[in-house]
C-alpha cells in the first residue's frame, strides 16, 4: 500500500491504495466520497465521471496512483459554497432530468464539463457530449433539456418533443 | 485484478529502464488495458505509465509531417491537429465518447491494434511512421495482424509521423455499443497516388484496398470504384454484421470518403 495525495474538491487529501486500485475505489472507499456511483465498471455507462484537471474521465478506467497530485473534482464538490443545488444540479432537478437518480452524478459532470468547452451547445452536440453516459430510466429528454437550461437557452422552444 | 507494481517515469530513458524489469508491460490511457486487467486477460507484475512523460505529449508540425506524441490523448488530437490534417483531427474526435477521448492515446491504439480500432486506418493510409525508443517503423511493416504488431518486448511507440495528405477523410460506421468501428475507412490523396485503409473488416485487421487505390490515383472520384467489389474471405462475422456486409461496407464507405474528402 501506498500513500495517494490528491486535491479533490479543492482540499487536499490522501488514503492507502494499491497500484490496482481504481480512482473511483479510492474516492468512495479511500475517502467515503461516495456520490460517484460505479455502474458497469466497464467504462461503458458513465456513472463514474469526474473531473481530472478540468477534463472528464471515467473513474472505473483510471489506477489512483496514476492522478497522483492531480485535482479531482466529484459530484460532491458541485453544489454551491451555501449548499445550495449548483447551476447544472438545478437545471437536472427542474426539468426532471433523473428519475431513480443512479446516473446522474456521472451526467452532471460529463454536463459540467461539456459547457466548460462550449458554453452555449445545440441540441446534436449535447447528444453527441453525453453518448458516453447512459441512462436506463428517461430516455435522454429531459436530460439533453436540463443540459440545454443550464446553458441559459430556453429548452423547451428547443429540444425536440 | 490482480495486483502489481505501479511505476510512472518522467523521461523514455526511466520508462525503457522499468521496462526492463521481469513481467512489466507499458500502460498508456488504458481505456483498453484496464478492461482487459479487469477480465484477467492480462495481469503484468509491473505497470509503467507512459502519461508522465512530457517528450510523449503533444502534437506539432515537423519534418515529415504532423509529429503525435504517443501518449497525446485523443481529445488533444481531435483540437490541435484540426489546423494541419483535419481528417486526422475528425477521426480523434470520433473514437469512443468524450471521456474516453480524455484518456485514451494514439500511442495505446496503435500499440494495441485491435482489429477495430480507428488510428491504424488513419496510420496506414497516411503512410505514417511509427517511431519508437528504438527505431523508426514505416506503416506497411508495423502493422501485422489482428492485435499484432513489430514492437517487440520491451519496446514502445514514442511518436507518430504523419504525412499529410492533399485531401483525406474518415468514414466510420459506428457499431453503436462499443463505439468502435463496425467498418471504417480512411482515404487519403497525395501527389504521388490515393491510399485506402480500412478497419473493423478484415480477420487480419487494418488493411489497403490497394484496387481502389489505382482506380482513385487515376480518377478521384466516388464512381471511379463503381465497378470493384471487395472479396469477403477473410472478413470479420459476428453478430454485428456478416462477411458480405463488411465487404460491402468497405466499398460502400470508401465511396463516402473520397466524397467528403478535403
Amino acid at each position: 500500500m501506498t500513500k495517494v495525495t490528491m486535491t479533490v474538491n479543492g482540499k487536499s487529501v490522501s488514503a492507502e491504495a494499491e497500484g490496482r486500485t481504481l480512482l473511483v475505489d479510492y474516492l468512495r472507499g479511500g475517502l467515503g466520497l461516495t456520490g460517484t456511483h460505479v455502474g458497469c465498471d466497464t467504462s461503458q455507462c458513465g456513472a463514474c465521471v469526474v473531473h481530472v484537471d478540468g477534463k472528464a474521465v471515467k473513474a472505473c478506467t483510471v489506477f489512483a496512483m496514476d492522478v497522483m497530485g492531480a485535482e479531482v473534482r466529484t459530484i460532491e464538490g458541485m453544489a454551491n459554497a451555501d449548499g445550495s443545488l449548483g447551476l447544472v444540479q438545478q437545471a437536472f432537478q427542474d426539468h426532471h432530468g433523473l428519475q431513480c437518480g443512479f446516473c446522474t452524478p456521472g451526467m452532471v459532470m460529463t454536463t459540467a464539463a461539456l459547457l466548460a468547452e462550449n458554453p452555449r451547445p445545440t441540441e446534436a452536440q449535447v447528444r453527441h457530449g453525453l453518448e458516453g453516459n447512459i441512462c436506463r430510466c428517461t430516455g435522454y429528454h429531459n436530460i439533453v433539456k436540463a443540459v440545454l437550461a443550464a446553458s441559459g437557452q430556453d429548452a423547451d422552444a428547443i429540444a425536440a418533443e | 485484478m490482480h495486483n502489481f507494481e505501479f511505476v510512472k517515469p518522467a523521461t523514455i530513458a526511466d520508462a525503457v529502464a522499468a521496462l526492463a524489469a521481469e513481467g512489466a508491460q507499458p500502460l498508456s490511457g488504458g481505456q483498453t488495458l484496464l478492461p482487459t486487467m479487469k477480465q484477467r486477460l492480462a495481469a503484468p507484475e509491473v505497470l509503467v505509465s507512459l502519461t508522465g512523460i512530457a517528450e510523449m505529449q503533444g502534437v506539432c508540425m515537423g519534418e515529415g509531417g504532423l509529429h503525435i506524441g504517443a501518449a497525446t490523448p485523443h481529445a488533444v488530437v481531435a483540437a490541435e491537429a484540426a489546423a494541419h490534417y483535419p481528417a486526422l483531427a475528425a477521426l480523434a474526435g470520433g473514437i469512443g465518447d468524450p471521456a474516453v477521448r480524455n484518456r485514451g492515446t494514439i500511442g495505446g491504439s496503435v500499440a494495441n491494434n485491435d482489429p477495430a480500432a480507428c488510428y491504424p486506418a488513419a496510420v496506414l493510409a497516411s503512410g505514417a511512421t511509427v517511431v519508437t525508443n528504438t527505431r523508426r517503423i514505416a506503416a506497411e511493416d508495423y502493422f501485422q495482424g489482428m492485435f499484432t504488431t513489430a514492437l517487440e518486448e520491451g519496446e514502445f511507440i514514442t511518436q507518430v509521423i504523419f504525412p499529410i495528405p492533399q485531401r483525406g477523410a474518415y468514414v466510420k460506421f459506428n457499431q453503436p455499443a462499443s463505439r468502435f468501428a463496425l467498418t471504417a475507412v480512411f482515404v487519403a490523396q497525395f501527389a504521388d497516388g490515393v491510399r485506402v485503409a480500412a478497419t473493423g473488416a478484415s480477420n487480419n485487421g487494418v488493411f489497403r484496398w490497394e484496387e481502389a487505390e489505382e482506380a482513385l490515383s487515376a480518377e478521384f472520384s466516388a464512381g471511379a470504384i463503381a465497378g470493384l467489389t471487395v472479396s469477403s474471405d477473410d472478413m470479420i462475422s459476428d453478430l454485428h454484421g456478416s462477411a458480405a456486409y463488411r465487404a460491402n461496407l468497405v466499398k460502400v464507405l470508401t465511396g463516402r470518403a473520397v466524397t467528403a474528402a478535403r
